[in-house]
């Protein structure tokens, strides 16, 4: 990573913990992680808080589509590492790693319902031009899709257009495809705490 | 407290947090990082790309921020405050317009 406090700016026993990790898991602790791991009173521990509550918290959308739409919202800010672990969580969460490939690949002919796809589409404006309108939401509840089912998303939307902006900032490095599978394993085992 | 209600102030704890808990750089500073307005301009190219373009951030801004004399643990705190600022405004759109919405539906 860009700075060198998060390489090695970690007390004794959070490196221990991180040992314990690589060889439990057989794979390098990923950035994200360790991003976390730092000063956690600033950042990590609210940040976990807010981003498990929206990614595993009571929703009628299924984790599987909130992994979808983190992966969704990664893509259009073009961060590949969050592209990366969300897509493989998302693809293990559903099943069905095509759905989600159709999905990043064109949104439009994608098999997934029409409620899912208005979402996305107003998440994708919302991540791109920074700014939704009345207009944009009405064609989301018109799609079948209840106001808290729209805030919900609109949760997990915000919980990565700031995850992607730090991976990017921060340089996290990218992982092999194992890397990414062992890491979506995880979170949809523990999720995000 | 309701679902949503949890969601909301888990992130509101968040932003609270980065904006006015303790850093090492002044809360002043990291409200412009978190605005991304009126930032010193050895942050410029390092803030404003966090906020508009985070795929574009090379080591070279981190440098020049970094030969300004700022320090590691001030930048992780500013790019942090970067990246919870551009993302709360979103949110607060998206919310905003929800609302907006869901009030033409009532009137309707």
């Amino acid at each position: 990573m860009r700075l060198d406090i998060l390489n090695r700016g970690y007390s004794p026993g959070t490196k221990l913990l991180f040992a314990l990790i690589r060889v439990f898991s057989g794979q390098p602790v990923p950035d994200a992680a360790k991003l976390v791991f730092y000063r956690p009173g600033f950042y990590g521990s609210r940040a976990k808080k807010f981003t498990h509550e929206a990614m595993r918290g009571p929703s009628a959308w299924s984790v599987a589509d909130r992994e979808l739409m983190a992966a969704y919202v990664s893509k259009v800010n073009e961060s590949a590492f969050c592209v990366g672990a969300h897509t493989a969580t998302a693809g293990q969460a559903y099943q069905d790693g095509a759905k989600v490939q159709a999905v990043l690949a064109d949104l439009e002919s994608a098999p997934i319902s029409s409620g899912l796809r208005a979402t996305l589409r107003m998440l994708g404006k919302l991540t791109r031009e920074g700014k939704v309108g009345a207009g944009d939401m009405r064609e989301v509840l018109s799609a079948g899709v209840s106001r808290q089912q729209a805030e919900d998303a609109l949760a997990v939307c915000a919980a990565f257009n700031t995850t992607d902006r730090l991976a990017d900032a921060f340089g996290f490095e990218l992982l092999s495809t194992e890397g990414f599978e062992a890491g979506a394993k995880y979170l949809l085992k523990r999720g995000y705490r | 407290m309701s679902d949503e209600d949890k969601k909301r102030a888990a992130h509101r704890a968040l932003v609270d947090r980065v904006l006015n808990g303790e850093g090492r750089a002044s809360p002043e500073l990291r409200a412009r990082a978190f605005g991304n307005t009126d930032v010193p301009p050895a942050l410029h190219a390092l803030i404003g790309k966090v906020a508009t373009s985070p795929a574009q951030v090379t080591d070279a801004d981190f440098d020049a921020a970094k030969a300004a004399g700022f320090s590691e643990d001030q930048l992780f705190e500013l790019v942090i405050c970067a990246a919870v600022g551009q993302a709360a405004r979103q949110y607060e759109a998206g919310l905003e317009a929800l609302t907006a919405a869901v009030a033409d539906e009532e009137d309707g």
